[in-house]
């Protein structure tokens, strides 16, 4: 049974590291789509025996890094929903992307993606939960730097890259720390005191808020969307920003309860923060990426009151959901042949039907209907927070209630504004390949609601009254779309946010004013070492100690010449001195 | 095959230039490669293999050679890099006087690796320095080759007196220039080991180099071929660690314990310097030669941290350095053969107009960024735990170290916007692409920074049998 849980993880990254060094389009297709397969298969076998396996990697003398994986029933779990999406992704990038010449590189790195993200699921060792927790990152450059012609993308996936690496200056040492004090990285085996666990877990924290695009590192989410639709679907649903939130519900019993309010306030703005830039967000896939922001902000308010499976449910309902609405977006932007304005891209609900009922239900479950899986998996962390009695339980309680009526107005907003105002009146078909991540996508984000009622996740109960409090909440942020829509059609319902719209639209600036200071701050700390380094050390230092050899020899080469007088007169100064002192010495003892 | 290590490259250099054939090289080198490859067998813990005939007694000096868990790695890596650039020169046409060039620094180097006598360490590692400065004086790029092949020579002969005093202050203390046998003896008495130390380590910190005397090294590299600037990074460089860990390290343990702040602070500060010029530096090779500052500072701050872990970080991240700085100073070579420029601002595109070039480019900036999976992971992020193990005022360290890591990425990713990314420019359009030639000589270089990052223990495993 080991055998499964190192095939899970080998085979793609096998695959996406020989799919580099191939040349022919239809191979690069049977082993992207087949090998993500495989894993799956590999997955699903896991979950009959739970299998774990173990080696050293790496002997440091002092502690070891272990090659350990350990697919626990939740880990399974969530290995069957990123290796699900990552085929329906490969799949629908045969389609998608048939007409690139890139697509070879592009299904190698997809593949390598998924077994970086297959390794943080499965890995049980914090060194070597890292590897695959950075290639993730590295591959997101990759991809998202994907189109050679976007001006935009090159800057974007570097972005992407250096967000989150920002993060892992704080991860990589909060892991080291937690491996000095507790002689091992085995996630099972950490115990350390109190102060530690404080120290560290704040560090690892700020690498899972940029791994997770929470705030205040969520700058680089919105613009990674450069990446084609596919990656964004990776992305964001099964794979790198869940990765945050699930490596935080791993190490949940390390954490000191009472700094678990960190967490309940990096949540709280973040499930609220991102959903207004959603609901002013100006296209397609903008409104999906802040979406995306809230909804793992929804994940954090789980970890916040230590309710790590409940994480782990809207975990997968928010995989099922977000990639069946990225899937769809690419679709529907393709079919009405816009750059994914909201202003331009519009369908009619009759002429393109399958990508009107993928979007319908995948913003339902978003906003929380009954009985998709969105409902089970928010009315989870809601009641995990009313129960928690926490300070960190009522703040996310309260945030996620504001929170589930910013979803289900921009929800709302995006559906109006996508199929009800008019579009091409032909009929519109997505290729096969397409429509069969839409249609399992869609099969599965309602179908997993079941996972409340049987499954590997222990779930509090559902409460009614917690229930109803979310349907008014829905219903509430639902009426006020649709009051505004009812009342002026041709505008859009943003205008409700009156003149901020612009700037949550742009998420409040915080992009172009991170990058500004990043920027500056480069410039003059790489500035100042430049002086430093070449002036002061090479220049003034180095080359200056050598120029003053070179004019002392010249001058003690200047006093070697003159004629036979000049020379008398040295010797005889020469002789004196040396007199002068002789006597002064023997006069001296 | 100790002596063979050392004398096929040596012999083989004397027949190229002789015979003025760079097949001859190659044929030697690869020899040379296969003598070191099979070293291993037979071995034991401690020295594996020892050869000791005396030379010149009335100095101390034997020709005494041993290998262990600690060198063997090295040589390997000298060897085969050697055996690539011989390869790279007879192929690209180079002059066959450069491939003998390349095999006495090959060979020298070696000596300097197995040396297991201060005083023919001394003389090993002086004799490098003559070839090397030959490679760059004659065979660099005209404008900057004199200026930088004197610079680089006066500086590490400065740095190598103080490093020959404090050897022979060392020899003198302990009664005996065996290496090995200072080194069991629990090194110089206490007294003069600090001294010692410091003398060492000063000459080895202009070697590594180590901030602020590293600045012959951008000069050297940028000036110098191709093959020079590989050997330079891959095989001088280790040089210094190897003396700064192995002998420095080992004959005055109580000095470099109490040096180790100093060193660590230098070493610190030579990361973050390094990238932050980096981040501002508009040459590629520049650029390379100054990551390569920041590299070896990790090597130096995870020595410096004296743990057990902090030691095979350091050698690890030795080895792994000189795979992937080679690396990349082969593919800048190829960048600038073709584009006839190495200049950031002018250079682009280079990911459309030859894709091969340019992913491999990009696999040797994320190894160099540190990826986990490759080998520049493990060493630098075990300098991080090593320093963070000593506690207190090291956890200082310790985060600069990462916050380093982080510039590091930032650093690379610009190399690779302005190099790869883009729209080509003149400079870059109609560019030709990977040849077989050029993927042979670099397919070992990108195999073993994968097995390497993929499987760290074994050679993990053979430090901790050396020699330290």
């Amino acid at each position: 049974m080991d055998f499964i849980a190192w095939a899970l993880v080998a085979l793609p990254a096998a695959a996406g590291l020989g799919g580099l060094l191939l040349r022919r389009r239809e191979h690069a297709a049977w082993l992207g789509v087949g090998t993500p397969a495989a894993a799956l298969v590999c997955a699903v076998v896991a979950a009959f025996g739970n299998p774990a396996a173990a080696f050293t990697l790496a002997d440091f003398g002092s502690v070891r890094v272990s090659a350990a994986l350990d697919l626990s029933p939740t880990a399974v779990a969530v290995a069957i929903a990123s290796a699900l999406v990552s085929t329906l992704v490969q799949l629908y990038s045969v389609a998608y992307l048939r007409e690139d010449a890139r697509y070879v590189p592009f299904a190698a790195q997809v593949n390598l993606f998924c077994a970086a993200m297959l390794l943080v699921v499965c890995a049980d060792d914090l060194v070597f939960l890292l590897i695959g927790w950075e290639v993730m990152g590295a591959c997101s450059y990759l991809l998202i730097a994907h189109y050679a012609k976007l001006p935009a993308a090159p800057g974007a996936a570097a972005k992407a890259f250096l967000v989150t690496r920002f993060g892992d200056v704080g991860f990589v040492l909060g892991v080291m720390v937690l491996g000095v004090s507790a002689g091992t990285f085995r996630i099972g085996e950490i115990e350390v005191s109190s102060a530690v666990a404080a120290v560290s877990m704040l560090l690892i924290l700020f690498g899972c808020v940029g791994k997770s695009a929470q705030f205040p590192l969520q700058v680089w989410l919105p613009p990674a969307m450069a990446g084609p639709t596919p990656v964004s679907a990776l992305i964001h649903a099964a794979t790198m920003v869940a990765a945050g939130a699930y490596v935080l519900t791993r190490l949940l019993p390390v954490w000191p309860e009472g700094l678990l309010l960190v967490v309940a306030v990096v949540a709280a703005v973040g499930m609220v923060g991102a959903g207004v830039c959603a609901f002013a967000a100006t296209d397609v896939k903008g409104v999906l990426a802040w979406s995306t922001i809230s909804q793992v902000g929804f994940m954090f308010a789980a970890v916040a009151v230590s309710a790590a499976d409940t994480a782990l449910f809207h975990l997968l309902a928010h995989a099922a959901f977000k990639a069946l609405l990225f899937l769809t977006a690419g679709v529907v932007i393709a079919l009405a042949g816009t750059d994914g304005s909201l202003a331009t891209t519009r369908l009619r609900p009759r002429s393109a039907p399958l990508a009107f009922w993928s979007v319908t239900i995948g913003l339902a479950a978003m906003s929380g209907l009954p009985p998709l899986g969105g409902f089970y998996s928010k009315e989870a962390v809601l009641g995990a927070a009313y129960e928690a009695g926490t300070p960190a339980g009522v703040v996310v309680f309260w945030a996620g209630v504001v929170a589930s009526i910013v979803t289900a107005a921009y929800s709302a907003r995006l559906w109006l504004l996508l199929f009800w105002r008019g579009g091409p009146r032909a009929r519109l078909a997505a290729p096969r390949a397409e429509a069969v991540g839409l249609w399992t996508l869609a099969v599965a984000t309602v179908g997993t609601g079941a996972l409340y009622y049987a499954g590997p996740l222990r779930v509090p109960e559902l409460h009614l009254d917690l229930m109803a409090l979310m349907l008014i909440a829905t219903a509430g942020g639902l009426y006020v779309v649709a009051d505004s829509w009812w009342r002026d059609r041709a505008r859009d319902p943003n205008r409700l946010l009156g003149r901020a719209k612009g700037a949550f639209a742009l998420g409040l600036y915080g992009e172009a004013l991170a990058t500004g200071a990043a920027r500056g701050a480069a410039r003059v700390a790489s500035g100042a070492a430049r002086v430093l380094d070449e002036q002061l050390v090479d220049r003034a230092a180095v080359e200056g100690s050598a120029r003053a050899t070179v004019a002392a020899g010249r001058g003690a080469a200047l006093g070697h010449r003159g004629g036979l007088a000049r020379h008398l007169r040295l010797s005889a100064a020469g002789t004196l001195l040396v007199a002068a002192v002789a006597i002064g010495v023997s006069l001296w003892t | 095959m100790l002596v063979a290590c050392v004398a096929l490259p040596l012999v083989g250099a004397a027949l190229t230039w002789w015979l003025r054939r760079g097949e001859v090289g190659v044929g030697a080198a690869a020899l040379a490669l296969i003598a070191a490859a099979v070293l291993p067998l037979g071995r034991g813990d401690g020295w594996w293999h020892e050869v000791d005939l005396a030379w010149a007694p009335a100095i101390r000096l034997d020709f005494a050679l041993s290998v262990d868990g600690v060198s063997w790695p090295l040589v390997v890596l000298t060897a085969l890099l050697g055996l690539l650039c011989c390869v790279h020169n007879a192929r690209s046409g180079g002059s066959p006087t450069l491939t003998a060039l390349l095999l006495a620094v090959q060979g020298a180097s070696t000596a300097v690796f197995l040396a297991d006598n201060l005083v023919l360490f001394f003389i090993a590692f002086e004799a490098v320095l003559l070839p090397m400065w030959a490679v760059v004086h004659r065979y660099g790029i005209d404008e900057t080759r004199r200026h930088a092949a004197a610079k680089f020579a006066l500086f590490t002969i400065a740095g190598s007196l103080l490093m020959a005093t404090g050897l022979f202050v060392a020899a003198a203390d302990a009664g005996t220039a065996d290496l090995g046998a200072i080194i069991a003896g629990g090194g110089v008495s206490e007294g003069v080991s600090l001294l010692v130390f410091a003398l060492l380590a000063l000459g080895f910190a202009v070697k590594a180099p180590l901030w602020p005397l590293h600045s012959w090294l951008p000069d050297a590299h940028t000036a110098a071929p191709t093959v020079g600037s590989v050997l330079l990074a891959g095989v001088l460089l280790k040089l210094g660690t190897y003396g700064l860990i192995r002998v420095a390290g080992g004959i005055a343990p109580d000095g470099a314990a109490d040096a180790a702040p100093v060193l660590a602070v230098l070493a610190a500060a030579g990361i973050v310097v390094a990238s932050l010029v980096c981040l501002g530096q508009g040459e590629l090779k520049r650029l390379i030669a100054y990551s390569s500052v920041g590299h070896m500072g990790f090597v130096v701050l995870a020595f410096a941290t004296g743990t057990e872990a902090g030691v095979r970080a350091a050698l690890f991240a030795n080895l792994a350095h000189g795979l992937i700085t080679p690396l990349l100073f082969f593919l800048a070579g190829a960048v600038k053969e073709r584009t006839r420029t190495g200049r950031l601002a002018e250079l682009g595109g280079l990911r459309v107009a030859a894709p091969a070039l340019a992913g491999l480019l990009g696999f040797a900036s994320l190894a160099s960024l540190g990826l986990p999976g490759l080998a520049g992971f493990w060493g630098e992020a075990f300098t991080v735990y090593a320093a963070a193990e000593r506690g207190g005022a090291w956890f200082a360290l310790a985060a600069v170290a990462a916050v380093g890591a982080f510039l590091t990425a930032a650093y690379l990713l610009r190399m690779l916007k302005h190099v790869s990314h883009g729209a080509p420019t003149a400079a870059v359009a109609g560019i030709g692409g990977l040849s077989v030639g050029e993927a042979a000589v670099w397919a070992p270089l990108v195999a073993a920074t994968l097995a390497l990052g993929l499987a760290p223990g074994p050679v993990l495993d053979l430090f901790a049998t050396g020699v330290l």
